[in-house]
């Protein structure tokens, strides 16, 4: 695998793998986040399962960490390869011209993204591990929609979500379809799949940014 | 036409280039551009000044000579076309023009313009042939049966010029499209497949020790390709690449 991963095309291939999990683990996010718009006692009764299911717990998670890590670290390591490929660069370079922004700027979305990640796991993922494993509190099945709720009440904080979701929105309108040219798939399908792909990188943002601006009006 | 060019001069490849300012008169828009930059090197020639050194040989886009970077883009602003078909009617009266060379640490310069592109031949003589004994003996291509799909993308793909052009183009310096041209070529014929799993491999690690960047997919080589290589060629380089490295 160590050497697998040397070659430039087995490096996008990872990165395009790591990136179709990540984005099945958003649909997964997006859709357990949505219910608790529809209901609160079935939010709960589901949050309840993923944070206290054994193969969720002690199996899907680290995967999906691993999963993080891997995307983000592959995305840096890649860039940097990628910067060192040209060192003088142009006087005059007009890369509008035959790409797109986001093509373009895939390390500045994600350095968002990751900044954000930081503020996700600071306000629910670190609390979480605190409640259940540090402090040993008994488990309450009705608890997660009151305390997620809760991180909405703040303006500026769901101001924060708001445009952490348009870059993922950004990174996604590139990533998603690209993914897929990088594992080899471009044929007579993929211009369908380029509509799906981009469909859903405008919608599953939009989707997130709905939810958190729901439970903030809902407060007021 | 009056026109005034930026253009990258650089003595030699290891000591310093930097942009310098020509004015230029009289230019009409059926020049092309070479010879619009030969119109500037007869006057700089005139003045006791050293010419521009810029490559360029057929001059009618199929040998994939000439590699300047034109106002930002490689080969100018139009599509479809290398450097000696881009006319000087594409530009407006009064315009400034910046020429820079190919950039990639892959493509280091030699002389001002020039850019020493010598890496695409190493990653074709990686693995960029079909070995057959040519000897004499010999069987006719056309003996063997080729599904017109295949021959028609093989040969798109064997339009590649190797100008550089798609490595100028991308953010990263990256060849792929170059190699994926090279490897589809011959991955599509039944002449190709025997050699294909060494082929892509060899090709694929020359590209790499090269030192050219990764492909993020940005789409811009085949938006400045002056053949219209098609990105397709790198989905199916990664597949033949993908493939043969599972089958070890």
């Amino acid at each position: 695998m160590g050497g697998l991963l040397k070659s430039s095309v087995a490096k996008k291939f990872a990165m395009a793998l790591s990136g179709l999990f990540l984005v099945l683990f958003l649909l997964q996010h997006f859709t357990i986040n949505f219910i608790s718009v529809i209901s609160p006692d079935v939010f709960n009764e589901i949050s309840h399962f993923m944070g206290t299911n054994f193969l969720v717990q002690a199996i899907l998670q680290p995967i999906l960490i691993f999963g993080v890590i891997f995307h983000f670290i592959m995305g840096f390591v890649l860039e940097i390869q990628n910067r060192n490929a040209r060192s003088i660069g142009y006087a005059n370079y007009k890369g509008s011209a035959n790409s797109s922004w986001m093509s373009r700027n895939m390390i500045f979305s994600g350095a968002v993204i990751l900044a954000f990640l930081g503020l996700h796991f600071y306000d629910f993922w670190f609390p979480e591990i605190m409640h259940k494993y540090i402090e040993s509190h008994p488990e309450d099945p009705t608890r997660y929609y009151e305390e997620t709720i809760a991180k909405f009440e703040n303006p500026i904080r769901v101001g924060v979500y708001v445009i952490s979701f348009v870059f993922l929105m950004l990174h996604l309108l590139h990533g998603f379809a690209s993914s897929f040219q990088s594992v080899g798939f471009n044929n007579k399908y993929s211009k369908g799949l380029q509509g799906f792909t981009k469909a859903f990188a405008i919608l599953i943002p939009l989707g997130f940014i709905f939810i958190a601006v729901y439970h903030y009006i809902n407060h007021l | 036409m009056k026109l005034t060019l930026k253009i990258w001069r650089q003595d030699g490849a290891n000591t310093k280039g930097k942009m310098v300012d020509y004015p230029i008169d009289g230019i009409e828009g059926d020049m092309s551009f070479l010879e619009m930059l030969d119109v500037l090197n007869e006057e700089l020639v005139a003045k006791g000044e050293e010419p521009v050194e810029f490559d360029h040989d057929c001059r009618e886009g199929i040998c994939g000579s000439c590699s300047l970077q034109i106002n930002g883009e490689p080969h100018g602003p139009d599509r479809l076309i290398t450097t000696c078909q881009l006319h000087m009617r594409s530009f407006n009266d009064g315009d400034t023009i910046t020429i820079e060379p190919f950039r990639a640490n892959a493509f280091p310069v030699i002389k001002d313009l020039i850019v020493d592109r010598t890496a695409f031949d190493r990653i074709q003589q990686a693995g960029g042939y079909v070995s057959v004994n040519t000897s004499g003996n010999t069987i006719d291509a056309n003996s063997i049966p080729v599904n017109k799909h295949n021959a028609d993308d093989s040969f798109n793909a064997a339009t590649c010029i190797g100008c550089g052009a798609c490595v100028a183009a991308c953010k990263n310096a990256s060849a792929m499209l170059f190699t994926s041209a090279k490897v589809s070529q011959y991955a599509l014929l039944p002449q190709g497949r025997v050699e294909a799993v060494d082929r892509v491999q060899a090709m694929v690690r020359q590209m790499d020790e090269e030192g050219f960047g990764n492909c993020s997919n940005t789409g811009a080589c085949e938006l400045e390709c002056p053949k219209g290589i098609s990105l397709e060629n790198i989905a199916r380089m990664n597949r033949e690449y993908l493939s043969a490295n599972a089958k070890g």
